[in-house]
This record gives structure tokens, C-alpha cells and sequence, in this order.
């Protein structure tokens, strides 16, 4: 056995050294941010916060939740996670049944098959993206967060792989029933693939969490923005000037701490929905990428 | 034979209507052309409807005359691009950034699922997974704060560098460090998530196959050199051809989020150049760009699902 060849059993203990520190190395950025969010203002300004809090506070949190803007952009992500990823699973599923079903069962199927394949090769670019919302009024609308995203077709063939994994043999009773194809997809289909729902589910979530250019796109007024395209505009761009957020409000967006915590705040949903749902993605995406 | 197979074989002509009218085969199917009325809508509205706008590419658009009112010009915004110095060198940018993203992005993840492959304790192997995955469900507005943070002058890596009497390091300032910080932080975020195919293909090798190299006397690494990585190769063909569709897309995510003005000559990317000169007002140039990129993305893409399906048997749909 190679297991007991000394060079082998060296080789392990380094291989397992490394590992662990490519591990650490994914996440000790993020536990730096999560420092700093809890350190003082002094101690975070002058950059003596490693991965320990220095000066404990809550403050950087508690300014952050004073703010009325960062208020407004949070509704504004919640809601858009919500609402976007429910209708898009609806609509992503009812496309995939279908898609699931031979061409000798379902005609149509290759005439869809090559309409969704060439919007995922072909895009349209930005400007006509823009000058069709415009004309669509949906230029600062809510809705421009969520029409868009409906259809992504590569979730359509994750979801539909997964259809067509599952044993025939199921509906084959059901159709001799009478049962017709809503009833097949939402009785037999549906409850069994869970697994896949939940990953593209999650994968839309973060999505839309993370989703800052649409806002920035076609939103003129900073108020309609979600919480990913205003962090952008202070983490990142440090621009305030476009963001109608009042002077004093500024001194306080600038600071150190406050900036992590309110980077931590973006990241936390994240952090607590995944680990629940890692399980299953590992599961969709193998289904969806290694198949015959 | 099992029982199943017979029946499928009995119930499949009831599913079907075979050889029926068009409108016979209609009635049967009428419940499942329904079910993509939402889809082929929604993609209807916001796919294809933007597309005729592509032939302000060839017009000297002015959005008070509209698409109808503005003039044509031919292919001269074309020309333009590749006249310029600075679009030509958006293009090599691209290049650049993307074909190095595309062969670390490759090769990392496969060495990754080898070493992690070997891990025989199960937690272990778990806890590692959880954790590489994780910054690939961050997005790079969190993550582009986090590295200025800590790639400043004063910022926490060029402290430890200073620690070690080293030059401070100017990651995001200076042309070549900046392909370099982009391409290593892309592959620290992506590696681990990219994994997981090539480590789900590892577990479906048969292990009767390292048995028999076993009682031949193969050791590890002549075990992985001729058993792991063979049975790997069609995924990794796979993967590598699907990932030449990427060559035009550097990440406009990414590099936006950490770009600035003394890195525009190294570091600006077709889709950061688009964005620009439409906040410019300089339609017609935007969309040709665009226009470009989306074609040669056209080509990539389509010849990769084609060769992906032609030697690796693999299907998209």
C-alpha cells in the first residue's frame, strides 16, 4: 500500500499543511474586515487592526444603522433578493420541464433549444441594453432589477439536466393515469428536486445581492439604489459627490470601521444562507457540467 | 430486461402522438409550449429586443435624433478602434489579462483537486472545501474594498512586507503590478469553485483501476500520472474549451472595482472601455466596441461548445 511508503507519508503531512494554509489564506481577508468593523475609530484609521479587534466597539455598526441611506439600500436588496429569485426559480423551472422532455415527446424542442442558446452566446452589448429600457420606461423603475435577470439560461440547463437525470419510469404511471404535464411536473417532477432548487436558488440570491451595475446603470437617484451599488460608490469609488448624502454623514461613511462593518453587513447574508446550502450545490453543478 | 424498461417502451407511443397533423401533435404538447410562454418572453423583451439597437455601431448616433434621424457612417467606427492607441491597446489589455485568468484558472484548480483528492479524512477535506469556496459568492464590489484596504501603501500586506525589510509594493498603482494583483486575486476567488468538477470527476474513477497498478508496484505518483490525470483529461478539455469563450472577458466586475487613473495604459478592458465612452456620450464608439467583443465572443464561444461536443462528446442542451 502507498499509504505506508515513508516519502508518501511525508508528502501527506506537507500536502495537508498546505491546504489548510490556502484555507486560511480564503478567508483571512474577510476575518481582517471583521476586525476592523469592531475596532475603535483611531485604531482602524491608522491601521494597527490584524485579525484581532483593537479597542473593542461596536460604533462602526451602530453609525452604520443610524444611516438613513444605507436603511433605504438594504429594503431595496432585500426586497429585489426576494422577489427576483422567487419568479426567476418559477420561470426557470417551468422552462427546463419541458426542455427535459425528448424531441419526440415535445416537437417545439429544438426550435427552443436554439432560440435560448443564442442569447446565451450572443449579446446585444450595454447602449442597446440602455436605449431599450429607455424607450421601455423602465429607466428607474424596480422592476428593470428583476425583468432582466428571469431568464438565465444556464440555470434553465442546470435545472433541466436535473430533470432528465431522474428516473423515467416515474411518470410513466402518472401519464397512464392521465395525469397531464403540470400536474406530472408539479406532483412528481418538483417535489423530488430539491437539490438542484435550492442551488440555483442560491446561486440567484447572491445574484441579486450581489448585483451592483444595474443600479448604477439605470438608476439616476442614489435613493433607488440597493445596498451593493451604494457600497460601491464609498468603498470603492470614494466618491460622495453624486450621492446626495449630507457632510456630516460623510465624515462618518469614511471612516475605517464604518466602511468594514458595512462591507461585513453585505457579506453576512452570504455567510449564513451557504453553508446550509453547500451540500446541494456541490451536487447541481456536477450534474450540470459532468454528464453523457 | 427489467420490468421498467417494457413499460416505457408500452406507455411511450400514448406520450406521443407520432406521425399525427400538426395540430393533433399541438393538442398534446400544447400544455408544455405554456410552460416557456414566460421564459421566451422575458427573453423576447429584454434579449433579443435590444439587438436591432446594434446598428447604431455603424451610425453617428445622437440620442435626441434617435436611431431613425441619426446618420450613417459605415464601418468607420471600426476603423476608428483600430486606429486608435488606445482602443488597440484595450484589446491587448484584454488579451493579456484574460488568456493568463484562463491558463491559471485551469491548471490551479486541477492541481488543487489532486492535492485535496489525497486528504483520506473526511472533515478535513470537508472544512478545506468550505472554505475555498467561500470568496467565490463574494461579490468584487466587497471584495475590490477589501483588497484597496489591504493592498494600500499603508495597508496591512505592505506592512508585513516592510516587517521583512522589503520595498513596499504598489499593487494597484503601478501597470504590471496591477495585471498581476488582478490576475492572482481572480484566481484566489475562482480556484476552489472551479474545482469542484474536476474533484467530482475524481470520484467517479474506478478504483479497481488503482488496485491493479497497485499489485504492479506504481507508486502514488505514477498512479496519478497514469490512471488520475487520463481519466481527468476529457473534463479538463471540456472545462479549458467552454473557458476559451472568456477570452474577450477579462471580468468587467473585478477590474472596474480596482481600476484607477494610473493604471489606465496596463489595466482598462474592452468592457470598462465601453462603459466609458458611453458615460462619455460616445454611443456609436460604445456599441461597436461592444459589437466587437460580442462577436468574437460569438465565435469563441459557439467553436468551444463545438469542439467540446466534438471531442469530448460533451452537450450543452
Amino acid at each position: 500500500m502507498y499509504h505506508k511508503n515513508p516519502t508518501y507519508r511525508i508528502f501527506y503531512l506537507f500536502n495537508i499543511a498546505f491546504l489548510v494554509l490556502i484555507s486560511v489564506v480564503c478567508v483571512l481577508p474577510l476575518l481582517h474586515i471583521f476586525a476592523v468593523s469592531l475596532s475603535g475609530k483611531s485604531a482602524a484609521d491608522s491601521n494597527l487592526v490584524g485579525l484581532i479587534p483593537v479597542d473593542f466597539s461596536l460604533d462602526g455598526y451602530l453609525r452604520t444603522f443610524e444611516n438613513s441611506n444605507f436603511l433605504s439600500a438594504l429594503k431595496i436588496s432585500v426586497l429585489r433578493s426576494a422577489v427576483g429569485t422567487i419568479l426567476a426559480m418559477c420561470v426557470t423551472v417551468l422552462a427546463a420541464f419541458p426542455l427535459s422532455r425528448n424531441s419526440k415527446e415535445f416537437r417545439g424542442r429544438s426550435f427552443y433549444v436554439w432560440f435560448f442558446l443564442i442569447i446565451m452566446i450572443f449579446d446585444a452589448g450595454l447602449v442597446p441594453h440602455y436605449i431599450l429600457m429607455e424607450k421601455i420606461n423602465l429607466i428607474n423603475s424596480f422592476w428593470i432589477f428583476i425583468l432582466p435577470g428571469l431568464v438565465n439560461v444556464w440555470n434553465i440547463i442546470l435545472m433541466m439536466n436535473f430533470f432528465r437525470a431522474l428516473p423515467r419510469d416515474l411518470d410513466e404511471a402518472a401519464i397512464m393515469d392521465g395525469a397531464t404535464s403540470f400536474q406530472i411536473m408539479s406532483r412528481i417532477y418538483l417535489p423530488v428536486s430539491l437539490p438542484a432548487i435550492a442551488t440555483l436558488s442560491l446561486f440567484t440570491l447572491v445574484g441579486h445581492w450581489n448585483a451592483w451595475f444595474d443600479g448604477m446603470l439605470y438608476m439616476t437617484s442614489p435613493d433607488r439604489w440597493p445596498l451593493a451599488t451604494l457600497l460601491q460608490t464609498i468603498v470603492v469609488v470614494q466618491d460622495f459627490s453624486k450621492t446626495g448624502i449630507r457632510f456630516e454623514d460623510l465624515q462618518t461613511l469614511s471612516n475605517r470601521s464604518v466602511k468594514s462593518a458595512q462591507i461585513f453587513i453585505a457579506m453576512l447574508p452570504i455567510l449564513l444562507v451557504y453553508p446550509f446550502l453547500q451540500r446541494f450545490f456541490v451536487k447541481g453543478i456536477v450534474l450540470g457540467a459532468v454528464k453523457e | 430486461m427489467k420490468p421498467g424498461t417494457d413499460m416505457a417502451a408500452n406507455a411511450a407511443p400514448k406520450a406521443n402522438p407520432g406521425t399525427g397533423t400538426i395540430a393533433r401533435q399541438f393538442a398534446a404538447t400544447w400544455r408544455l409550449h405554456l410552460m416557456l410562454v414566460p421564459a421566451v418572453l422575458v427573453a423576447l423583451i429584454f434579449k433579443y429586443a435590444p439587438m436591432p439597437g446594434i446598428i447604431i455601431a455603424f451610425q453617428d448616433f445622437k440620442p435626441w435624433k434617435g436611431i431613425s434621424g441619426s446618420s450613417w457612417v459605415g464601418w468607420s467606427n471600426f476603423e476608428l478602434i483600430f486606429s486608435m492607441h488606445d482602443s488597440r491597446q484595450v484589446i491587448l489589455n484584454t488579451l493579456i489579462i484574460s488568456c493568463l485568468k484562463i491558463a491559471f484558472g485551469l491548471v490551479v484548480p486541477v492541481i488543487f483537486a489532486l492535492l485535496l483528492n489525497e486528504i483520506r479524512q473526511t472533515g478535513l477535506k470537508r472544512s478545506v472545501q468550505t472554505l475555498v469556496y467561500l470568496p467565490h459568492f463574494m461579490s468584487w464590489v466587497i471584495l475590490g474594498g477589501i483588497l484597496l484596504d489591504l493592498l494600500s501603501l499603508e495597508g496591512i500586506v505592505n506592512q508585513l512586507l516592510s516587517f521583512f525589510h522589503m520595498q513596499p509594493v504598489m499593487f494597484l498603482s503601478e501597470g504590471n503590478w496591477f495585471r498581476f494583483t488582478v490576475i492572482l486575486s481572480d484566481l484566489w476567488k475562482e480556484f476552489g469553485f472551479s474545482a469542484i468538477v474536476f474533484l467530482a470527476s475524481l470520484s467517479g474513477i474506478n478504483p479497481a483501476l488503482y488496485e491493479a497498478a497497485e499489485i504492479d508496484g506504481a507508486g502514488r505518483m505514477k498512479q496519478t500520472l497514469y490512471i488520475t490525470l487520463p481519466s481527468m483529461l476529457p473534463i479538463i478539455v471540456v472545462v479549458f474549451t467552454l473557458s476559451l469563450g472568456n477570452m474577450l472577458n477579462a471580468n468587467f466586475d473585478q477590474i472596474y472595482n480596482l481600476i484607477n487613473s494610473l493604471v489606465l495604459d496596463k489595466g482598462d478592458i474592452i468592457d470598462t472601455y465601453v462603459y466609458r465612452s458611453f458615460q462619455e456620450g460616445q454611443y456609436s464608439l460604445s456599441t461597436a466596441v461592444g459589437l466587437f467583443k460580442s462577436v468574437i465572443g460569438f465565435i469563441m464561444i459557439g467553436g468551444g461548445y463545438y469542439s467540446a461536443y466534438k471531442w469530448a462528446n460533451y452537450r450543452i442542451f
